[in-house]
């Protein structure tokens, strides 16, 4: 890949964007030229998409579309960056409701003074994963707002798919009985994030998990067709996800603390700034249920990816109190894991 | 109240000013370490404290925190025991 | 985890358990009858909810709530106080993450934020220290919250200060103290509780004495704990134990933590830096005597109040607690937070009306986020 590499002698001057690079002019061009398409658009393309897959043409698919937007900060951190977690992010909003993330769009807010070697990382580690993903970035927008009007740069991700005839992946599926998987460890991300930010000052070398999970999810349904629900359990964490299921599902569901998968430097760090793991944010860990007797077979085919090397089975759903998340805890005891309030915040006391 | 962890101090990183840097399950802080030091900040180094923001506020001793899982055990061994003679009156009465 | 892990083993549990099953039998308590123990510490009332204890336990023993909580206890009128500080445009005001939500009369501190007060969340008092050095043309002011665990800390702040000679770094001190709360709660004519756990951080920097009047004076028995549950398991049998045999002592669970006389280092920064107000306002409880620390004049200008010129006895003193709040009744006692009429309806974590719904120390949102399981069954 050619990511930081322009086509021909630059013709951008300075390193950093000005409110000239927004002005709809040669500056303007320029920017878009040597730092965005050059990299997402191959040449000779068209810069508006024409969208063909053979899989949209067959009798029963559906077409799939979502948008989010990503505001991290810091815009790098270990194990990512704001371009990474955008694809990363919309690839797997498709994914999870079944549907082969296709296309994406990437529209970025740039703030006045952002560094332009920036943006060729963030936009080399967009195509890195689009590439890893399987999805073609094939438009996008660029805007620069004046200095503290934006926090460097944020980017939005809409991206399309399409369900395949006959799949029914729905929030709303779950049966009591059915076995809830995750797919690895929880809470990396936030983890990750806290630490690089430094308000808190620790140190740790916990890395963000993000990462794309169509591949994961179609190697599950091949091997356990009767997927019911899947959910990335992003801002919120595992907790939030869960609530959304239950309720969605009108099932009760209990799992068990003693299986979650955490790493001991996130425990380290849930211990002294008073956090629930349950709540850290994740970008590249879902919760899937499936049938009992698909179980096993599910998490046979999310073990042979190295994104589902730690899948584990955390819980179940069953018939009582419908809507609400409980947790057997290590210690033997039972607690309801609710909705998160607002933010989680750090606590001394 | 008063959220606090016990975590090791791996070294000294400012004696003037008394800190030192503590490990909890590998997430590293500096903490100020004026409670708990007696006279050289360097012979806490590998010792565990209890750690509340940013401060190490007690040294955890070793022995009393032996003695305290020695009476929990305790209560264990008794209660296996007690488990033990119940399961014998049961044995009893199911032969009679 | 060295020392975390060793006491959070489920075996061991169960033989606690059975331990505390026949004392309870012993002592005659049942779900109707019941003992009442109370666990002062906020951070023993997130414990007994996080690892599920109440549904442990059995049905004889009664956990109440206690006031052990900086934030659930801490008046309006002092959070209105923070957000006029912080809504100086000179100042950076510093603050634990737990104080951020807490509702004032006007706004949070979250909302003051949003409306473009520089407010910062940190872990440390060290960290606002830091902020001040690196900010010599703004007024840093950290605001000093929690009981005597968290009170040597903002005084070894202040001495750093003082040493360097920091003249753009106050702190705004709201520091309380745990015994006078308990007594006034013993003086209780309405009071039901037979015995206490004690709070095991505050009493690794004052020692267990402090506690000598519980005994003594009331006749009741309290046990400092740790925050592991099988720390707090054994403290309740040893509660419980103590009440069967009619004694009534101080004892010290907690002692690979806890030295009997506490930290001298600790004590002898806090004397050097704060005195007891003559009395202090708590959310729920009213004036209680000498329960709140203030800054020395020797200190006055690393004093929030003195430099800004609120605080308290400044203006007004006591704001109205919102119409229909039980907390007061919830925190002696009196009735359990289910109890309340307002509880999940007119005051809940999103949008709280009493103090103890703020904080997740706090009795009732404790109850509200792990405990309502049985309201579900």
């Amino acid at each position: 890949m050619n990511a930081a590499a322009p086509l021909s002698p630059s013709r951008l001057r300075g390193d950093r964007v000005t409110l000239a690079h927004g002005g709809g002019g040669k500056a303007m061009r320029d920017l878009i030229d040597e730092v965005f398409t050059c990299v997402f658009q191959p040449p000779g393309d068209e810069d508006q998409a024409r969208l063909v897959d053979a899989a949209m043409s067959e009798p029963g698919a559906q077409l799939a579309f979502t948008t989010d937007s990503f505001v991290v900060s810091p815009v790098e951190f270990p194990g990512g960056d704001i371009g990474k977690i955008a694809v990363c992010g919309t690839v797997n909003d498709l994914a999870v409701g079944g549907a082969k993330p296709l296309w994406l769009s990437a529209a970025f807010i740039i703030e006045e003074g952002c560094e332009i070697a920036l943006l060729r990382r963030v936009v080399a580690s967009m195509q890195k994963e689009a590439t890893k993903a399987g999805v073609r970035i094939v438009t996008g927008d660029t805007k620069v707002v004046g200095k503290g009007q934006a926090d460097k740069v944020f980017v939005t991700t809409s991206g399309v798919g399409v369900i395949p005839p006959g799949r029914d992946i729905r929030a709303n599926a779950i049966r009591p009985g059915d076995v809830a998987i995750v797919n690895g460890v929880l809470g990396d991300h936030g983890a990750a994030i806290l630490a690089a930010r430094g308000d808190m000052a620790l140190s740790t070398t916990v890395t963000s998990d993000c990462q794309s999970l169509n591949g994961l999810i179609e190697a599950v349904l091949a091997a356990a067709p009767g997927l019911r629900a899947c959910r990335d359990a992003t801002r919120g964490g595992l907790a939030s996800s869960l609530n959304e299921m239950a309720e969605a599902s009108s099932v009760g569901i209990e799992i068990e603390e003693t299986a979650l998968p955490l790493r001991t430097e996130v425990k380290g760090m849930c211990e002294i700034l008073g956090l629930d793991p349950l709540y850290l944010a994740n970008e590249g860990t879902l919760v899937l249920f499936v049938p009992e007797a698909e179980a096993t077979a599910a998490l046979t085919a999310m073990r042979a990816l190295p994104e589902g090397r730690d899948a584990v089975a955390v819980g179940k759903a069953h018939g009582s109190h419908p809507g609400r998340v409980t947790m057997r805890t290590a210690f033997g005891g039972q607690r309801l894991v609710d909705m998160l309030v607002g933010e989680q915040l750090p606590r001394i006391c | 109240m008063c959220l606090g962890i016990p975590g090791q101090i791996v070294e000294v990183t400012d004696a003037d000013n008394l800190m030192a840097m503590a490990e909890v399950s590998g997430v590293r802080r500096e903490v100020n370490v004026a409670c708990v030091v007696a006279n050289d900040p360097e012979a806490l180094v590998g010792s565990w404290a209890l750690i509340h923001v940013g401060f190490a506020m007690s040294l955890i001793d070793e022995d009393e925190a032996a003695k305290t899982l020695e009476a929990l055990r305790g209560l264990g061994e008794a209660q296996e025991t007690l488990e033990a003679m119940a399961q014998g009156d049961a044995a009893l009465e199911g032969t009679s | 985890m060295r020392y975390v892990e060793e006491f959070r083993d489920p075996k061991a549990a169960k033989a606690v358990l059975a331990a505390i099953q026949s004392v309870v039998d012993d002592i005659g308590a049942t779900k109707e009858k019941p003992v009442h123990i109370m666990e002062i510490c906020g951070g023993h009332t997130h414990a007994i909810f996080r690892y599920g204890l109440d549904r442990l336990t059995p049905d004889g023993i009664e956990f109440i709530h206690g006031p052990g909580c900086p934030v659930c206890v801490l008046p309006m009128s002092r959070i209105d106080e923070c957000v006029e500080i912080a809504e100086r445009p000179e100042v950076i005001f510093t603050t634990f993450g737990d104080a951020m939500r807490v509702p004032g009369t006007r706004k949070s501190l979250m909302q003051a934020k949003a409306d473009g007060a520089d407010i910062r969340m940190v872990y440390s008092p060290l960290d606002a220290l830091e902020i001040a050095r690196r900010n010599p043309d703004r007024e840093v002011v950290f605001f000093g919250l929690g009981f005597e665990t968290t009170t040597p800390s903002t005084a070894l702040s202040i001495q750093q200060a003082s040493r360097e000679g920091l003249g753009n770094f106050t702190v705004f001190c709201n520091h309380i103290t745990v015994p006078p709360p308990i007594r006034a709660l013993l003086n209780d004519p309405y009071m039901i509780l037979d015995g206490f756990v004690g709070p095991g951080h505050v009493s690794m920097v004052i020692g267990v004495h402090p506690y000598d009047f519980i005994a003594e004076e009331f006749g009741k028995p309290i046990v400092v704990a740790g925050f592991e549950p099988l720390d707090l398991l054994q403290s309740v049998l040893m509660v419980l134990e103590q009440i069967r045999d009619g004694r009534a002592v101080v004892e010290n669970q907690y002692a690979r933590v806890v030295p009997d006389d506490g930290n001298p280092v600790s004590i002898a920064a806090i004397n050097d830096v704060y005195e007891p107000r003559p009395s202090f306002e708590w959310r729920g409880l009213g004036e209680i005597d000498e329960s709140g620390l203030r800054i020395r004049d020797r200190y006055q200008a690393f004093d929030a109040e003195a430099k800004f010129g609120v605080g308290y006895g400044a203006g007004e003193r006591s704001v109205q607690e919102p119409e229909g709040c039980a907390c007061g009744q919830v925190m002696t006692g009196r009735i359990k937070p289910f109890q309340c009429p307002q509880y999940g309806t007119g005051c809940t974590p999103e949008m709280p009306l009493g103090a103890l719904m703020v904080s997740s120390e706090g009795a009732c949102a404790a109850y509200y986020t792990y405990g309502a399981l049985e309201a579900a069954e």
